[in-house]
């Protein structure tokens, strides 16, 4: 074993002079893109990733305000056309200039990626780009379109010379990843690194790093030992249990605040017979959670606080609504809704369940934090106010094909469930079109509403907020359709608002982001 | 020889035919793959554009008649994560799974053997007792933890070993591999040791078993009482009979070090197979676990193949059927 020991010792002396330099960073993080295509994969950590390399139309920041990336002004110079006027004088990483031609080739280009297993399809159907001149686009809808620059924050802009006739291969191996970016592309080995390096032509604030190294390391444990060893300088998700240990740790410094992400809960509203609830004598029973004096008992009877101090070690928020205060849209009249058992017995009483009834709660057990623990702490709540409740979690792979078409006819199985929302458009349009508006397939509506809760009211308020292009009077209608959806039908029950966890070594300091995504812009000195 | 060569190939593919069935079959049951591939925040159409694109609206045994045709030409399907061959992806991560193997396996035999053939020549003395009792240790503790507990002592208290990832490859003799630089090396002992102490700890009872056995034949009596030095002794006439059994594990546990990886490789974030199939099953990658499970077979039918003919070099009684 001494010979080992020897071993360790002199392969450890030559490791260690080959520390990193301190303009070099290396990222530990939970989940590696899928490609380096900006168009293949339209979802979380490729769209987070994109943004080192490429630009959008619309930047968007922490908090998912816009601001002016390759456009430098947007307008609305008719009520159904939109005019962009774009940034001068950029740059692509191979030197050649940015022109409007790049975004109609990217429009173009975006619609038809081969294979894509999610596409931008949806962001950019319905809308006719036109070259006005060099540096200005005009996009025409057919009906007014509020959401334009949301839109645009989504889709990255690439090269028209070097994108034609790319494929993904070509963008995964470097030979068309130019974009406009604080970083250029170097290179990606899967599964073990991505390679960038500073563009020194970036037209916005130089990069802080001369080169930086992501390295996926799915593990939580894992990820953490990573950066407390100091192979890694900066990591994400941070997981809750940790939090508090690490916060004593003068060697790490954490970051994190609320997400756009809220954890809410679906009920049936579209069957008699519900499968998953039954009367106390295991009978069948009309669906109590058609009332929406059960539905507001159901809330009453969850401690919302018991969940962020207990189950969520304190690393979240309570929700009252479908965003936190400071997105655009939310209300600012509703509260979260206050704990208070004994009127929710009451209420069951007067809607005719004095006695509660049974059910089971379904959730996941590894998509949201902590989703299983939630789901056996809600049980317990019920439980006191009579209601009979069992928990079921599952992986999400199996929960979330069940929870939106496992029952006939397509339509979701479970009668209670627990789920998570993150607005992409950073705007309370896009938990109410997707989760509270009827489900409508020839709309495109309602695509998420696994409780098919349905309100005329709310469709028309929801219908004009979308089709409302002046931003304040579109938040008023976004803030009435929440205060009718959750506040008074219950459509959906908000528990909390998740909070995400990024730590840095000493030194260094993340702003949190809303979106969840991990860019390093957002890494500074301090 | 060439005949049972032969025999053992056929068997192997319909041993492959019957796994992809049911592996694929399997795989369909579960879930569906494309609530975890598409944005939440697609609306109804695109959530069928995907459905139909990945092939997924085609019943179960149109998707395997396709698949067993584009199998026979190569092609065992794309990733529905990476849109690229599942092939591809699997042979692109092979190296650094087999790289982690061989090494691990190397630290199984080269301390396995010694300590086991020690601690079966003197089995009374407290070095041994503490060999077999760290044995056994080794048997019983998950791979998970011991990975954690090996880099908060060796990475984050010490600072000796890198905790993560694969370090720097370079190419000798046409093979890329990280045991080929200093930075690699120091990558690979954490993750190779962790992986290493199941079979490291086989090898030791394996070894001194066979030791206890041996040790008592007349053959050894014999050797003595002829006045050969104990060296002599161990080295030709102890060490040659004990190989047998330990080939054996060690062959078909080679085939296990590959396939059972994945805990290692997911605690280590090692860039091999076992990463990639995780993933995959999380994710619901069905091309990219069918594809990995009919290799993984493949391998293990090979190390059998490979075992049974070592067997007739290291043992000359041992015959095969067909050699005349």
């Amino acid at each position: 074993m001494k010979l080992t020991r020897m071993i360790t010792i002199g392969i450890a002396a030559i490791g260690l002079s080959f520390a990193a330099n301190a303009a070099d960073l290396r990222v530990g993080l939970q989940s590696e893109p899928s490609s380096i295509d900006p168009h293949y994969h339209n979802l979380g950590p490729n769209n987070g990733f994109a943004t080192h390399i490429f630009g959008a139309l619309v930047g968007s920041d922490e908090n998912q305000q816009h601001y002016p990336d390759l456009a430098v002004s947007w307008k609305p110079v008719d009520d159904t056309t939109w005019e962009f006027k774009l940034r001068q004088g950029v740059k692509w990483h191979d030197g050649s200039p940015f022109s409007a031609d790049d975004v109609l080739f990217t429009v173009e280009r975006a619609q038809n990626v081969p294979n894509s297993p999610s596409s931008f399809v949806t962001y950019l159907k319905g809308k006719t780009f036109s070259k006005i001149d060099d540096h200005t686009v005009h996009i025409k809808t057919e009906k007014p379109y509020p959401l334009m620059p949301n839109d645009m924050t989504t889709v990255k802009i690439i090269s028209a010379k070097a994108g034609k006739g790319a494929s993904t291969e070509d963008y995964n191996s470097g030979k068309a990843a130019i974009g406009t970016g604080p970083y250029k592309f170097v290179e990606w080995v899967p599964g073990d690194r991505i390679v960038l390096e500073r563009n020194d032509d970036y037209f916005g604030a130089k990069a802080a790093f001369d080169k930086v190294t992501f390295k996926p390391i799915k593990s939580g444990p894992a990820r953490i030992s990573a950066l407390l060893a100091g192979d890694v300088d900066f990591i994400d998700n941070v997981p809750p249990l940790d939090v508090a240990r690490l916060k004593k740790d003068n060697s790490v410094q954490l970051s994190g605040g609320p997400s756009n992400r809220v954890i809410y809960l679906h009920m049936d509203q579209f069957r008699e017979d519900s499968p998953h609830i039954k009367a106390k004598d295991g009978g069948a029973i009309k669906n109590p959670l058609m009332d929406v004096r059960v539905r507001k008992a159901i809330s009453m009877s969850i401690n919302r606080d018991a969940i962020v101090d207990r189950v969520m070690e304190g690393v979240a928020v309570k929700a009252g609504q479908l965003l936190p205060a400071g997105f655009h849209g939310v209300s600012d009249k509703m509260k979260p809704e206050a704990y208070d058992p004994k009127m929710a017995k009451k209420l069951m009483a007067e809607a005719g369940y004095p006695d509660g009834f049974k059910m089971v709660v379904h959730g996941p057990n590894d998509r949201y934090i902590n989703d299983a623990k939630i789901a056996e702490a809600l049980a317990q709540m019920l439980n006191r106010v009579g209601i009979d409740a069992s928990v079921e979690t599952m992986t999400k792979a199996v929960y979330f094909k069940r929870a939106s078409r496992g029952g006939p006819d397509k339509s979701p199985e479970f009668s209670f469930m627990v789920l998570g929302w993150g607005a992409g458009s950073g705007e309370a349009s896009s938990p109410l079109k997707a989760l509270l508006h009827t489900y409508d397939k020839s709309k495109g509506l309602g695509a998420a509403n696994r409780g098919r809760h349905t309100d005329a009211e709310v469709d028309t308020l929801i219908q004009k907020a979308l089709a409302t292009v002046d931003s304040d009077a579109r938040g008023k209608l976004l803030a009435a359709a929440t205060e009718k959806a959750v506040g008074e039908n219950y459509g959906v029950i908000p528990l909390h608002y998740q909070v995400n966890t990024w730590a840095a070594k000493a030194g260094y300091k993340y702003l949190p982001r809303t979106d969840e995504r991990t860019i390093v812009m957002g890494l500074s000195a301090n | 020889m060439t005949a049972f060569i032969l025999r053992r190939s056929l068997q192997s593919i319909i041993v492959l035919l019957v796994m992809s069935l049911i592996v694929f079959v399997g795989v369909n049951l579960v879930g569906d793959p494309v609530d975890m591939l598409i944005n939440p925040e697609a609306d109804q159409f695109e959530i069928d554009r995907v459905i139909r694109e990945l092939g997924l609206d085609r019943p179960v045994a149109e998707q395997y008649w396709y698949f067993m045709i584009n199998a026979f030409q190569g092609d065992l399907g794309r990733s529905f994560v990476f849109g690229e061959p599942a092939l591809k992806l699997i042979i692109q991560r092979m190296p650094a799974t087999m790289e982690l193997a061989l090494f691990s396996l190397f630290i199984a035999i080269s301390f396995g053997i010694p300590l086991g053939v020690y601690a079966g020549l003197k089995p009374t003395s407290k070095i041994s007792r503490t060999i077999m009792a760290s044995s056994i240790l080794g048997f019983s503790m998950p791979t998970f933890w011991v990975g954690i507990i090996l880099i908060m002592f060796f990475s984050v208290n010490l600072g000796w070993l890198p905790s993560t990832g694969r370090g720097d490859v370079a190419t000798y003799f046409g093979i890329t591999s990280s045991i080929f630089t200093l930075d690699g090396l120091s990558h690979l002992f954490l993750p190779a040791f962790n992986l290493a102490l199941f079979k490291l700890s086989s090898v030791i009872r394996l070894a001194r078993a066979g030791t206890r056995e041996v040790i008592l034949q007349d053959y050894i009596k014999f050797a003595r009482a002829k006045g050969l030095g104990e060296g002599r002794i161990i080295r030709v006439h102890l060490l040659k009979n004990i190989m047998i059994p330990i080939v054996t594990v060690i062959g078909l546990e080679f085939g296990s070090l590959i396939a059972f990886s994945t805990v290692t490789e997911t605690v280590f974030a090692w860039p091999g197979m076992g990463k990639l199939i995780i993933d995959a099953i999380y994710n619901l990658d069905r091309p990219i676990v069918v594809a990995y499970l009919m290799i993984i077979v493949l391998i293990f039918v090979t190390l059998n193949l490979i075992v049974d003919i070592m067997y007739s070099f290291l043992d000359p009684r041992v015959r095969i059927k067909g050699v005349s």
